[in-house]
């Protein structure tokens, strides 16, 4: 007759001690991995939030031993080059996408885009930026916001296309047998049935991209360089013109020796990560509602 | 197909049935021919991307020939380049990070899918690591230089006091340096290793995380033995794309290596990569220094192109063997 | 509503389908089978799970064109034409045979524009409002909904659902409507309207029906097809056994495995 086995937990067993260690292990991975978000959150808020006022988005950034200024110039310059990043990615992504969901998801050329795609998500930044110098800075002879923007949408495009291409996946299949029932041709059940349904997901993709171009700095470092002064001054030319971004300001202000200057990079730092994180927050309610 | 008429023939309830219009056709045809023209303008903008970074820097491979990657002078004044540091730099510095942030998001991977905590707790830490992605990378170096390298120096000291005599703590951290900015990478490609293997944890198929359990394994032996084998194809694919990203990452190097030319093994010395060599002399660039730094930029393409590719194409493969069983 | 008495007595083939071979790929799916499908007249098609009832009735209006491995060998004849001849765009297909499916699927839009979808595509000219009544009231919904035709057609139930599907699909009036297991996802009583409702649509349309539910074809159907799975050779190809009058079918089958099936012996 052998004993019944007891069932009861036993701390001091070396199964449990092991896994307890483990887990400990483990919880202690995580907290630690969550200290430098919260790090950089703090001396955001802190040191930038110190400076925050409406001269940063209104003025000029300052020279050498000036006191005082802001970054006005340089968030106009990142939204516009932002924009023409998206208005060169986004349509491109979404055609393009459309054409992998639903037109030819299965052909050649479709498995071909989509594994570019993917390959280009993992191309360094930087070398949109030398792409960028390479086709336009050198071709017309100066750094620009639209070589920027140029920059931008390379980086912006895998982005848009893959999130938009398994957007329209989801779209259940009964939705389109329901257009295409109707007499639809491919193109009218696209728009009018699967693209609407698709749209919460594409928005989020897109968003994405935006918030990812916003805070980048090295395909700007010479593409669009910097600018002291305002943008559309001399009008649209200015499109052509060396212009500024938060993002290369932060950079240009951190290597500087004058307090004053580095102040305003944590300000700068802080209304990045502002927008960043405002487009990450509403692409995910967006995406959210879709569910 | 005309037009028809049903026998009865009232106002209001004759057949509406018409074929789609000239027009309707014209525009289904052009839509699909112009998305099939996207798609085919994804690969060209690829092999456009290789042909004009490539092409520009073809002067500079004809001069300088392979001798560009095995020396480790850079002297734009007397007109001698060399990559060496640089490659070593960028490969030295992503493996590092690949260490730290490898070890990180594994562990993170394995905490958010073995159900360690309740639901909610999972999807706010979720939601923190991938807000640690969206952090733009220059704000990564700014804190770097003000927070990190002041709070890792006194540690950096003691290492290098009592272990000097290890190739790795043979210098002490003077500022910027290798393991500020190896740091640094390793927090950016944290939350990359940690989505990816998230998801090949989350696709072990119910019956498998079953068995184990059945088996009367504890957590921990079951994750260990079944799950981490299981998914090890999808979490080595996360490795090798985080370690992809690492070697691209420009700003937080460019800001925190410290930009010396030097071959060193020591973790506090400064040095160098290729991608921050880049972001460093573009800018200020003669037109003959910018065929030479296209140069670097194809090195720096064509590896992390074949380390992309190596970790996409294990990825794909993982996830088709994973879902045919 | 008129009642023709023309289309009652008459026998007027609409569609005429035969149906050589069915392939997905490799794998035949449905073989030889002839379909005649009269005018004025629901045709049931029954038959056990994989006998490719479905796949048949989705070939007549060419829903198959979706499937990227489907390939068609025979002829489907609509007032003479062969549908599947290399001339015919098959989206113009889709408007004349309109298809009522398992799952109710209305667009996420309103009651009032998923109704007046087909008219849109088809440009049509004339009044809207009286057309969208005309099929809510054909489709027995319109009592139901018409107060809140602004309101979007997926907050309808399911069989509200289903019914808005049909009138999305009576709308413009196509001489011909599929419907592919149309209640199946319904309860008893949305079941029993939407049979109800069949019924009534004969009188203006002619309707094919794909059921699983042998009382349903008994119910509503004037001729049944009767498919089975045929295994003889390795596959599991489904081919038509019988066709005729239902009331003939179900009391006097001319085939043994037609009343093995209907008295339930294999399902």
């Amino acid at each position: 007759m052998s004993a019944s086995p007891d069932f009861s937990r036993n701390f001091t067993d070396p199964r449990a001690l092991k896994s307890f260690i483990l887990s400990t292990i483990t919880v202690g991975c995580a907290i630690l991995a969550c200290i430098p978000l919260f790090s950089v959150l703090a001396m955001l808020i802190l040191r930038g939030g110190r400076r925050f006022s409406l001269e940063l988005f209104t003025s000029l950034p300052p020279t050498a031993f000036d006191s005082g200024g802001g970054f006005g110039n340089a968030i106009v310059g990142t939204v516009v080059m932002v924009g023409i990043a998206s208005l060169i990615a986004v349509p491109f992504g979404i055609i393009g996408a459309i054409y992998l969901a639903e037109f030819g998801p299965h052909t050649r050329i479709a498995t071909v885009a989509r594994f570019c795609a993917k390959t280009m998500t993992g191309i360094p930044s930087i070398l949109a930026g030398v792409f960028a110098y390479s086709v336009v800075v050198m071709v017309t002879g100066t750094y620009s916001a639209v070589a920027g923007g140029i920059a931008l949408s390379l980086l912006m495009l895998p982005t848009v296309m893959l999130t938009a291409e398994e957007a329209i996946q989801m779209v259940p299949a009964i939705m389109r047998e329901a257009a295409v029932g109707m007499g639809c041709t491919p193109t009218q059940a696209m728009w009018k049935v699967v693209l609407p349904k698709a749209m919460p997901g594409i928005i989020t993709g897109v968003m994405l991209a935006i918030a990812r171009a916003a805070g980048e700095t090295a395909p700007l470092l010479f593409t669009a360089l910097f600018s002291d002064y305002w943008m559309f001054q001399g009008g649209a030319g200015d499109l052509m013109e060396p212009t500024a971004s938060l993002a290369v300001l932060i950079y240009n202000f951190s290597g500087m020796p004058f307090e004053n200057q580095i102040q305003l990079a944590w300000a700068a730092s802080l209304v990045l990560v502002l927008m960043v994180f405002t487009l990450n927050i509403l692409s995910r309610l967006i995406g959210q509602r879709k569910k | 197909m005309a037009a028809r008429k049903t026998d009865q023939a009232q106002p209001g309830s004759t057949s509406a049935c018409r074929p789609p219009t000239t027009l309707d056709t014209l525009v289904d045809r052009t839509f699909r021919g112009l998305t099939l023209c996207f798609a085919w303008l994804t690969l060209l903008l690829i092999i456009y991307i290789f042909w004009r970074i490539g092409g520009t820097a073809i002067p500079a491979m004809h001069k300088f020939g392979i001798s560009f990657l095995t020396s480790t002078d850079w002297d734009p004044g007397q007109g001698r380049f060399g990559i060496l540091p640089e490659i070593w730099g960028t490969l030295y510095s992503s493996l590092l990070a690949l260490f730290g942030g490898g070890i990180f998001g594994v562990a993170i991977a394995v905490f958010l899918t073995q159900d360690f905590l309740p639901h909610n707790v999972t999807v706010v830490l979720k939601s923190i690591i991938e807000l640690l992605a969206a952090i733009p990378s220059v704000v990564y170096g700014l804190w770097g230089i003000f927070v990190l390298i002041p709070l890792i120096r006194p540690l950096a000291d003691w290492l290098h006091l009592h272990l000097g005599w290890l190739p790795f703590f043979s210098t002490s951290l003077s500022g910027p340096g290798l393991f500020p900015a190896a740091l640094v990478l390793s927090i950016m490609i944290l939350p990359t290793v940690a989505a990816i293997s998230q998801d090949a944890l989350a696709a072990i198929p119910a019956k498998i995380r079953e068995a184990a359990f059945g088996m009367g394994a504890t957590r921990w032996e079951s994750i260990l033995r079944v799950f981490l084998p299981t998914a090890s194809g999808g979490i080595f694919g996360a490795l090798v794309l985080g370690f992809g990203r690492a070697l691209g990452e420009t700003m937080a190097l460019a800001m925190l290596v410290g930009n010396s030319n030097q071959l060193t093994l020591s973790l506090f010395s400064p040095a160098n990569t290729l991608a921050a060599l880049l972001a460093l002399n573009f800018p200020e660039a003669s037109d003959y220094e910018v065929r030479v730094l296209m140069y670097a930029a194809v090195v720096l393409l064509v590896i992390t192109f074949l380390v992309n590719v190596a970790g996409q194409l294990i990825i794909t493969a993982t996830l088709r063997t994973g879902g045919s069983k | 509503m008129s009642t023709p008495q023309s289309a009652a007595t008459t026998d007027e083939v609409v569609i005429d389908c035969r149906v050589n071979k069915i392939f997905y790929g490799n794998f035949l799916a449905v073989r030889d089978s002839h379909v005649p499908i009269l005018k004025n007249k629901i045709t049931g098609f029954i038959g056990p799970s994989g006998c490719g009832k479905s796949t048949v009735l989705k070939s007549i209006n060419r829903m198959n064109d979706l499937v990227r491995s489907f390939r068609f060998e025979g002829e489907i004849r609509f007032e003479g034409q062969d549908l599947y001849a290399k001339n015919v765009d098959p989206v113009t297909v889709r408007r004349y045979i309109g298809m009522v499916f398992q799952q109710p699927n209305p667009f996420s839009m309103s009651i009032y524009e998923n109704v007046a979808f087909g008219l849109r595509l088809a440009r049509y000219k004339g009044d809207y409002d009286a057309r969208v009544e005309e099929a809510l009231k054909g489709a027995a919904l319109w009592d139901e909904v018409k107060d809140k035709l602004k309101n979007n057609g997926m907050s309808l139930s399911g069989g509200q659902q289903q019914r808005l599907c049909i009138a999305r699909a009576i709308a413009t009036r196509p001489p011909v409507i599929l419907m592919d297991e149309p209640a199946s996802a319904l309860d008893p009583i949305a079941t029993r309207q939407i049979e109800e409702l069949m019924v009534e649509l004969k009188k203006d349309y002619t309707v094919a029906i794909v059921t699983h539910n042998m009382q349903q074809a008994l119910r509503v159907a004037d001729k049944t097809a009767f498919f089975a799975v045929d295994i003889s050779r390795g596959g599991r190809t489904g081919y038509l056994v019988e066709m005729g009058d239902t009331r003939e079918l179900f009391e006097n089958p001319r085939e043994a495995l037609t009343r093995e099936y209907l008295s339930g012996e294999f399902s």
